[in-house]
């Protein structure tokens, strides 16, 4: 029984956070995510150089052959320093949706690529439609001689902003909601056909609403079965951000009670004050919670004994406590900080809203709750 | 990481799990449950442990305990749990012993240690006062050297099973102090000693298991000091780190709530199945979510124990989440049930529903003290402020 990181996956922790005392204050983080991108280029080459950028990817394609732990230690460490370069989008969700994917070729191509930080992605998958279900796709995949051609429109896709590549899920057959018919293809971002509409989100990042008209692309999964290996890439994401989310729980907290020490009322440090004690005991105790649902989750996602039912149980529930305990740690913070949490200049806000893009991105609290009663009582 | 115990960790779980599964017999459970004799079920089972060898788990070989490492500690609550079997009654396994074994005499040892292993005395605790409560402290009974006696004047209460006892061990103040802790001596006294009243307290549950118990010049021979006169608060403060591991009461949550599950199918509202309604589902994951939480909350305290750590705000931690668990759960139990569960029928059973209606009430009404003993909820997130705020 062991619930810590193991040596190698400290050290790349303390990699990170050595990075991130020498480059990554709150005002360096600015001036990256001030970028038309919404990060630093540069950050991300650095990135590559340092390795990070092949931890999830198989050896044989110049990675490193990490697993979700490692990404997860990854994490946490993003999440304590806001780190805002496209780890989730390019590395976790394009790079993990590619790697359960069936084209041989195409990853020998492409995944090398992500790992030199030559190449960014972007995987599209919800439409305006769907909400939260995967499965409710209308963007068309038809073929024609040795490719497809797509046609639909895709929402608010993470990285979309900024990707080279894109892997879209698309009908092949089957009706609106069938889990079955479901393929992935590989598009070229700017290819004759699709065409980006790119916003921004409350944390920051640029993101895009994707058309596809006649867009060519070829196929990546095993024809009509795409379903299933991508809620698995969802379920790697969905851990990966619960991480994140824990490293900015963790600093909300110690910013609030480091605030409360040094802001005085009343002529005394509002930390005296019991009311306001009790509460900061409330979000460390809902931060360690989450620290201590994510480590049973790694434990369990980890052990191959583990039924596939089991792992959804456990990553539904892990999102469902995150996004409870992320919403009350990050109200707390804004308001234990008094007037100085409404201000953009203070990092807290930005911390916030970080967790709430994750807590409403695949699925708010509800769905994923719902996902749970599903596995858990459907007796 | 990992989660899985040792082989031999896991070969140890098969053998209290087969002994669970033979000793605690369905005659036994039954008997618990319907709870006439109190003090005579729970010797009887206690004994049945004592002759296995497995009644003081906390206990030093040498003195009768398991010598048992922290993991197995665990296993051993969580078979037992899982088992539905009664923890033995604590006052003198786990909270007077400790203290014996570590602070008292050789005689003491010898006088009172044995009986205790084979529930020969049965043993209450006096720390509470009226004026003291979680400010322990403040407690104002007080012991007067008189020769080779104290005499003892003064009263203590919410003493649990009073009643049944033989012995009480009491926190009383011999010294006046600038610092309150000290002048505390910790003092055994014999229940049949002349002077001591017991006093019945009936609680919100209906039933009768606290007491108050009156000390009018009741004469205590100085051989029943533990210790040192005026240092009994080091001594009970060192107690409280005993038995830590289990505090959060996860396997029996766990067992709880696998029967609400169990009730809710049998349920029914207007739409079905209680057990298929999301509205009951949802205040059932709350639940369960919290849960899982905090099983891995636990067995990651475990894991840093096994490796020479002792627990410090974790414990708070895991004392207040573990105890707002369970009293969630004693209230959707109540609420699965439905109006069986208001029912104060306890002698006569209607029927199974009705049966565990009534004691789903009494489980939930007596369940509030979960919060309050122990140092109340409020007092545990004022330990962990001062450990994570540094105040």
């Amino acid at each position: 029984m062991n619930f810590e990181f193991n040596e190698e996956q400290m050290m790349l922790k303390d990699s990170i956070v050595k990075w991130a005392q020498d480059n990554y204050s709150f005002d360096q983080r600015r001036v990256a995510a001030d970028n038309a991108d919404g990060f630093s280029r540069a950050h991300w080459a650095t990135f590559a150089e340092l390795g990070w950028l092949s931890v999830p990817f198989d050896e044989q394609y110049g990675g490193y052959g990490g697993s979700l732990v490692d990404i997860a230690a990854i994490m946490q460490e993003f999440g304590r320093s806001l780190v805002c370069e496209p780890i989730i989008p390019t590395l976790v969700l394009f790079g993990g949706a590619l790697s359960n994917s069936s084209n041989q070729a195409v990853k020998a191509e492409i995944i090398p690529q992500i790992i030199d930080g030559s190449l960014l992605g972007a995987l599209a998958i919800y439409e305006p439609q769907s909400r939260f279900d995967m499965s409710n796709i209308l963007t068309s995949a038809v073929s024609d001689g040795d490719h497809y051609t797509l046609q639909g429109t895709k929402s608010v896709v993470l990285g979309g902003a900024s990707a080279d590549k894109l892997l879209v899920l698309a009908r092949t057959s089957g009706e609106q909601t069938d889990e079955a018919g479901l393929s992935l293809f590989v598009v070229d971002a700017d290819a004759e056909g699709v065409s980006r509409s790119v916003y921004q989100l409350m944390d920051g990042q640029q993101v895009a609403d994707i058309s596809f008209s006649n867009a060519s692309a070829q196929l990546v999964s095993e024809l009509g079965l795409a379903y299933q290996p991508l809620m698995d890439t969802l379920q790697s994401a969905s851990v990966a951000m619960c991480a994140e989310a824990s490293g900015i729980m963790e600093t909300l907290n110690r910013t609030t009670v480091e605030y409360t020490k040094t802001r005085k009322q009343f002529g005394v440090a509002i930390s005296s004050f019991q009311a306001l004690q009790h509460r900061m005991v409330d979000t460390f105790m809902a931060a360690e919670q989450v620290k201590s649902l994510l480590v049973g989750t790694l434990c369990e996602l980890n052990d191959e004994k583990t039924s596939d039912e089991r792992a959804r149980k456990m990553v539904s529930a892990l999102r469902t406590l995150v996004a409870k305990c992320g919403k009350l740690v990050g109200d707390e913070a804004i308001q234990m900080h008094g007037g100085m949490g409404l201000t953009d200049e203070l990092d807290v806000g930005h911390y916030v809203k970080r967790m709430m893009v994750i807590n409403l991105v695949f699925g708010n609290a509800d769905f994923h709750q719902e996902q749970f009663n599903d596995i858990a009582y459907k007796v | 990481m990992d989660n899985t115990f040792l082989a031999a960790d896991l070969e140890f779980q098969q053998s209290v799990r087969a002994f669970f599964k033979s000793e605690f017999t369905p005659e036994l459970r039954a008997r618990f449950a319907e709870g006439s004799d109190v003090k005579g079920d729970a010797i009887e089972w206690q004994r049945k442990l004592y002759e296995k060898g497995w009644v003081a788990p906390g206990w030093p070989k040498e003195v009768g305990g398991t010598g048992w490492t922290a993991v197995q500690n665990f296993i051993f609550e969580t078979e037992r749990c899982e088992a539905g079997a009664p923890d033995v009654v604590p006052f003198g396994l786990k909270m007077v012993a400790p203290v014996i074994i570590h602070f008292g005499n050789d005689e003491q040892k010898a006088r009172f240690l044995p009986r205790i292993l084979k529930s020969e005395d049965w043993w209450c605790q006096g720390y509470s006062e009226t004026g003291s409560g979680s400010d322990l402290a403040a407690l104002q009974t007080k012991a007067e050297k008189d020769g080779d006696h104290y005499v003892v004047n003064g009263a203590k209460i919410w003493t649990t099973y009073a009643q049944y006892a033989d012995w009480i061990f009491c926190l009383v103040r011999t010294g006046n102090f600038e610092k309150r802790q000290q002048g505390i001596s910790f003092l055994l006294i014999d229940m049949k000693s002349e002077g001591l009243k017991v006093n019945p307290i009936h609680s919100i549950d209906n039933h009768h298991s606290l007491n108050e118990v009156v000390f009018e010049n009741v004469r205590v021979p100085v051989e029943n000091l533990i210790g040192q006169e005026n240092q009994g608060w080091t001594y009970a403060k060192a107690l409280l780190a005993h038995e830590r591991s289990t505090i959060a009461g996860v396997s029996s949550s766990k067992r709880n709530l696998v029967e609400i599950i169990e009730l809710a199918k049998q349920q029914t509202n207007h739409k079905g199945r209680l057990i298929d309604d999301p509205y009951f589902q949802s205040r059932l994951s709350d639940i369960e979510i919290e849960l899982l939480a905090l099983e891995y909350m636990e067995l990651r305290v475990l894991a840093s124990m096994s490796t020479g750590d002792t627990p410090g705000p974790e414990a708070s931690l895991l004392k207040i989440k573990g105890t707002e668990i369970q009293q969630s759960l004693q209230e959707l139990r109540m609420e699965t049930i439905g109006a069986y569960s208001v029912s104060l029928q306890v002698e006569q059973f209607q029927n199974d529903l009705h049966r565990a209606g009534s004691s789903s009430r009494k489980d939930y009404m007596y369940g509030r003290a979960a919060t309050i003993y122990g140092g109340s909820n409020e007092v545990q997130r004022n330990v962990i402020a001062k450990a994570v705020l540094g105040l």
